[in-house]
């Protein structure tokens, strides 16, 4: 047998994901020697890490076809992956910069924060580049694990215990789920590597048809409890209420942009031969219904809440919905490498928007443990008018009103489900957010015409710093998308070899 | 040494109802310590799958793929039981019936 | 295939029943007269102190978890000195971050005071 040498494993490329784990190592270790008066530094270095790797990340577009592969394969460094590279960091460091106040006034300030935020990033990248089964599940648990314990920081706070351990106990029920379906792929095709798996069963090599759409249907279970798909949302809106604020706001994004990242890759690279109607795949029906039920409930149910936590949480469900319509639009051969570059698209405007709506509420949030509800918000227009206006920019951007990254990202998933010739899943998109308007735009009345005392933390700091980040960015996403799009389209998925 | 042949859908089945047996753990059980003793029982139906796939199939993968979920699983138990011992402290009580702070 | 299991349901069967006869016998034949000594657990001839099921002390569990997090890694540490003289350089580098993180997470442990039983 050939050995591998060093050179054989290509762990430039690997950099960017590999780079950030063992960096939060280096702020775990640092961070245990700070006193008290220099914690700061925490802050400055896993900022520094995070920046210099999205720099680094940035030449890692376009990789001649001999270095697009890392450890034997099992590591995929496509465009797909720099780009969701891109999106990790840009969340990471709103993560960072947002909590660094809040966890010192919620004295909750304790250290592990910071790689453990690393850490979990580092797994939502490595679930973009898996090219085997193994290293999916690997950095699932690596991007979960350290969010279960980010959830319950604010112990001995009861609600974020009870986040923590809901999280917890149906994270490993879904993972327990997706190890299953990987045995059973597995069996069914013979090997754990995604490339492998498709030529398999496109050659019809497979031990069995129903041990493949068994195994194919529990992986889709794991991946929709982490993304928040209807029926796997229940433990979404508890959790995101229990948690400390900051961390919901990195959860929302990482944790789905880790989801879809495998989801897709899964789907798109080792599964698209599974059987079906058509020309199309046999998962796509199947996506499209969840995309569906995913995006009205978490619309409806959004538009009842008061605590503005748990409304973003509902919020994020309807999100994870549209999201799914370009991965379920990506079960068309012709349409596959659109649908992705626009459901990579919309998840990194997603993320702008969201971070930003989470980093204002975080400014919104009293120093005493309670949630802020959507009445927090009277009369900030006349207090902080700068941040009223930002907030005002997330919110139209997440209901889908220009100029903003939002209803550019919704418009080219909407094409790709016309594209894919699922109108009425289209329409549903549409339909849901005019619905979604009523409950986003009521922070904006509240904001502008009711009046209240409008309180809120954040002067010239950190999370100022972060709220005016994304504001920019999702202005620009929205106005002058080629930036991006560019970027997005070059990323495609498709299996190796043949 | 040639392995000899294995009755690969008797393995299945096995791992299926041990699966299911842990599924069910989980949504009947209130305890959080047996709901998390259930989703151990899950893991290790999956692992029993992928041994015996990789018996069958003369190949490696499926071993060194439950040696990833072992480890997985630890971390799992370090991260849970820490999490159990933090609620248990404050309320005295594991009951995850009793979780019920967080809601509309 | 099934068939080779047959030994085994048959000392099944056997052990059962055989214990079923002892006991019955005993019961039925030998004298039968308890009192409030006989009837407590035995405890190897000590006196019972308490409830067999008693809560144990939350500070085994650190050392339970401890245990575990060092323990799991022997799984990746064996097969590799199994074939580590085959495998080179590459295997040496591999394993030595392998341990290097471990290392930086056995500092966390101590700096951090689980080491202490206090």
């Amino acid at each position: 047998m050939e050995l591998p040498t060093l050179q054989d494993l290509n762990l430039a490329v690997t950099l960017p994901s590999m780079g950030l784990a063992l960096w939060a190592c280096v702020v775990l270790a640092v961070g245990l020697f700070l006193p008290e008066r220099r914690r700061h530094w925490n802050l400055v270095l896993s900022l520094g890490g995070i920046v210099a790797l999205f720099l680094y990340n940035l030449t890692l577009f376009d990789l001649p076809a001999d270095r697009q592969s890392a450890f034997l394969g099992m590591y995929r460094a496509d465009n797909f992956t720099a780009f969701v590279n891109l999106i990790a960091l840009v969340t990471a460091f709103f993560g960072v910069l947002m909590a660094y106040e809040y966890l010192k006034r919620t004295h909750i300030d304790r250290g592990e924060y910071y790689p453990l935020l690393l850490i979990s990033t580092s797994g939502a990248m490595l679930m973009g580049a898996s090219g085997d089964l193994a290293v999916l599940f690997v950095a699932l648990e690596l991007l979960s694990i350290p969010l279960y314990i980010m959830s319950g920081l604010r112990r001995p706070n009861a609600a974020s215990e009870e986040s923590a351990l809901k999280y917890f106990l149906l994270g490993a029920f879904s993972s327990a789920f997706l190890v299953y379906g990987v045995a059973l792929v597995y069996g069914a095709a013979g090997s754990t590597d995604l490339s492998e798996i498709f030529h398999r069963v496109n050659a019809g090599l497979i031990l069995d048809q129903g041990l493949l759409l068994a195994g194919a249907g529990l992986m889709l279970v794991g991946l929709g409890f982490k993304v928040a798909a209807v029926p796997f949302h229940m433990w979404t809106p508890d959790v995101y209420q229990g948690a400390p604020t900051a961390v919901t706001g990195y959860m929302s994004v990482g944790a789905k942009l880790g989801g879809f990242a495998g989801l897709l890759r899964v789907f798109i690279v080792a599964l698209p031969a599974v059987s079906g109607a058509g020309d199309a795949t046999g998962w796509q029906d199947t996506i499209a219904l969840i995309a569906a039920l995913t995006m009205i409930l978490g619309n409806v149910v959004a538009i009842a809440q008061r605590d503005v936590k748990r409304m973003l949480g509902y919020s994020s469900i309807a999100h994870a919905g549209y999201i799914l319509m370009g991965a379920a639009a990506a079960g068309s051969p012709d349409v596959r490498d659109f649908a992705v570059s626009a459901s990579l698209f919309y998840l990194l405007a997603y993320a702008f928007t969201n971070l930003g709506a989470f980093a204002v509420t975080v400014a919104i949030e009293k120093d005493d443990a309670t949630n802020p509800q959507l009445d927090d918000f009277n009369g900030l227009s006349k207090t902080r008018p700068v941040l009223a206006l930002a907030m005002a920019l997330f919110m139209l951007s997440l209901t889908g009103i220009p100029p903003t990254a939002g209803v550019v990202g919704k418009f080219f998933l909407f094409q790709a489900a016309v594209n894919a010739g699922m109108v009425w899943l289209a329409l549903i998109g549409v339909i849901t957010s005019v619905v979604s308007a009523f409950y986003y735009l009521r922070i904006v009345v509240n904001m502008y015409l009711r009046e209240g005392p409008g309180e809120a933390q954040a002067q010239r700091s950190f999370l100022g710093v972060a709220v005016g980040l994304a504001a920019v960015g999702t202005f620009v996403l929205g106005v002058a998308p080629v930036l991006f799009l560019d970027l997005a389209q070059r990323a495609v998925l498709v299996a190796l070899g043949g | 040494m040639e392995p000899a042949p294995l009755n690969i859908s008797a393995y299945v089945v096995l791992s299926a109802i041990l699966f299911a047996m842990g599924a069910l753990g989980v949504l009947i059980r209130r305890n959080a310590i047996l709901v998390f003793m259930s989703v151990e029982l899950m893991l290790n139906a999956a692992n029993l799958a992928l041994i015996a796939f990789a018996r069958f199939y003369n190949q490696m993968d499926g071993q060194i793929l439950v040696f990833f979920v072992m480890t997985v699983a630890a971390a799992e138990v370090a991260v849970g039981l820490a999490l159990i011992v933090v609620i248990f402290r404050t309320r005295r009580s594991i009951n995850i019936d009793e979780l019920s702070r967080l809601k509309d | 295939m099934i068939e080779i299991y047959l030994p085994i349901v048959v000392l099944l069967v056997i052990s059962v029943a055989l214990s079923v006869v002892i006991l019955f016998f005993s019961r039925i034949f030998g004298p039968f007269r308890p009192n409030r000594r006989k009837l407590t657990p035995y405890e190897s001839g000590m006196t019972p102190i308490g409830p067999a099921q008693r809560r144990i002390p939350v500070k085994f569990y650190l050392v339970a978890v401890l245990f575990i997090i060092f323990d799991i890694e022997v799984i990746f540490i064996l097969p590799w000195a199994v074939v580590f003289r085959d495998l080179g350089a590459v295997a040496l580098v591999g394993m030595a971050v392998f341990i290097v993180i471990l290392l930086i997470a056995f500092i966390y442990e101590w700096k951090k005071g689980a080491m202490v039983w206090e």
